[in-house]
């Protein structure tokens, strides 16, 4: 047993539309986060007030920014990870020890932003070097050698793992395939209506080779939300409670660098994941389909393989031949993540995982679905995950 | 900042600090890299004291400048607007033969002829009156 297990659960989720139109408002995130945060509230049937715990990504909105618009007048505990896209999952872990331990007993865990309409990355990596994961070093010691973007700086690593373990194109086009074949059953997907083949995949254009086009995730505005409480006041709430049975976190050493690293291909999931499945008792075996933090294609196979689906360098294998696709043995991205679905900075994986633990997932249902885990990654591979049931 | 200029200045280092004399020292057309002097380790990028040993005692020591290409990207859609004239052009991570990597650039080798252990040394490129980029040539 352990302090977490079985005490925490997720009660209400919300989101806003996903949108990516070049006339959207732009600006500061915190209109969509707090959208997002109303619908969280309300599908607990909560009040507002009775939130008393905010838990904001690292630099959107802040607790009292979120607090003051919905009414919070006694907000007791906030916190912010700065472990960027990995954040979701440790707000989650920490929201999890806030209502067990009594410091809060409704705790918000907000996110969105204007990814598309407001400022991209390629405006941020101009005004804004230092903002970007790496902070100084990288503006110091990448950006002057052309090295300024996300894309760039894991194309190395996807480069790395092709030279060493003869993983192949098609199978990082595997995943874009697979994730766009979820996507096509989700009503909220950006990518809905578009179908992506192997043959579109190859022939879209270079971005930073090995990386093309759709190996990429999707700018887009939008937001998330979801709250947490303890399971004995999830009794008295009305959606089916979404359990934590277990989580963990890691960073890969050094965090803040991803060129020096010994091990190239270790990620904060490499140690972290096995505490999370010790938390929870189970087994990869177990899991029915996994919500993986895609900021890029090649990004998924890592990760599987660091969390021990499969062995180092067996990755591209794993996600070739309909594993990770619907119906498969694995589904993975079931909602089509990042890269299909929206870039809404993974908070979108936890309502995804919700949706499927309590059966409303729609035509893009993962049967008996009894155990989800969803994972975060941030800046140069800070992890997080969470197991997830019902 | 003038929207329609801004982002057609390459960026640059920030000039202060252990940044300011990393780059003081390729200006002087020498390759320094932080070295404990605690327990010998090279390290780069500058840390205020050794992740290795704990010590706080490090010294500038110099690089013989020779190393080997570890891996690269070919960056074909830049993402930075001052690149785009160099696209497609391919940062790499260069390995020091003292062990520490870098990010540079090879120049004189176009991104279709770079290979995983190319042996290449540095040379020096002074892109402002202040600033001097290390950069490496096939060896």
């Amino acid at each position: 047993m352990n302090a977490l297990e079985g005490r925490a659960c997720i009660v209400g989720i919300g989101d806003t539309p996903y949108l990516r139109e070049s006339d959207g408002p732009g600006g500061r995130s915190l209109a969509l986060e707090l959208r997002a945060s109303e619908a969280a509230i309300r599908d607990a049937g909560l009040r507002n007030r009775d939130i008393d715990g905010i838990l904001p990504f690292y630099g959107l909105s802040i607790a009292e920014d979120l607090a003051v618009n919905l009414g919070v007048d006694d907000l007791r505990y906030q916190a912010t990870s700065h472990v960027g896209g990995a954040g979701p999952g440790a707000s989650l872990a920490n929201a999890a020890m806030a209502v067990g331990s009594g410091m809060a007993s409704y705790v918000l865990i907000p996110g969105g932003w204007y990814g598309f309409s407001g400022r991209r990355v390629r405006q941020i990596v101009v005004q804004d070097p230092s903002a970007m994961s790496g902070g100084a070093n990288a503006r110091d010691f990448y950006f002057p050698f052309g090295l300024t973007a996300p894309v760039q700086w894991f194309s190395f690593i996807a480069r790395l793992h092709m030279d060493r373990y003869g993983t192949r194109p098609e199978q990082l086009g595997a995943v874009a395939v697979a994730q766009r074949k979820h996507a096509r059953r989700n009503p909220g997907a950006l990518m809905r209506d578009k179908p992506l083949s192997l043959e579109s995949y190859l022939a879209a254009p270079v971005i930073a080779d090995p990386y093309r086009l759709f190996d990429c995730s999707l700018e887009a505005d939008g937001g998330a939300a979801f709250v947490v409480t303890t399971l004995e006041r999830a009794r008295d709430l009305r959606a089916q409670p979404v359990r934590l049975l277990g989580s963990a976190q890691g960073q890969p050493f050094p965090a803040d660098d991803i060129v020096t690293r010994e091990d190239v291909f270790e990620l904060g999931l490499t140690r972290a994941t096995a505490r999370a499945f010790r938390m929870a008792g189970i087994g990869h075996d177990d899991v029915d389909f996994a919500e993986i933090y895609d900021p890029f294609s090649f990004q998924v196979i890592q990760q599987l393989e660091e969390m021990g689906f499969c062995k180092r360098g067996e990755g591209g294998a794993f996600v070739e031949g309909g594993r990770i696709e619907p119906g498969g043995a694995l589904p993975v991205n079931t909602h089509g993540g990042l890269l299909s679905e929206a870039h809404i900075l993974g908070m979108n994986h936890f309502v995804e995982a919700v949706r499927q633990l309590r059966g409303e997932a729609g035509e893009r249902q993962v049967k008996n679905a009894d155990i989800g885990i969803v994972t975060g990654f941030g800046d140069f591979g800070d992890g997080s995950i969470a197991i997830l049931g019902r | 900042m003038d929207p329609k200029s801004a982002g057609t200045e390459k960026p640059l280092p920030l000039m202060e600090g252990t940044t300011a004399a990393f780059y003081g020292h390729c200006r002087n057309r020498e390759l320094r890299f932080q070295r404990c002097t605690g327990c010998g380790r090279w390290r780069h990028v500058p840390r205020l004291c050794c992740s290795h040993c704990g010590s706080w005692d490090w010294e500038w020591a110099r690089s013989s400048g020779r190393g080997k290409v570890f891996t690269w990207t070919v960056v074909a859609r830049p993402m930075h607007p001052a690149f785009a004239g160099d696209a497609p052009y391919a940062p790499a991570i260069i390995e020091l033969e003292e062990g520490v990597r870098m990010v540079s650039w090879v120049v004189d080798c176009p991104p279709e002829e770079l290979a995983t252990g190319m042996p290449v040394a540095v040379i020096f490129e002074d892109v402002t009156d202040e600033v001097t980029l290390p950069r490496f040539r096939r060896a």
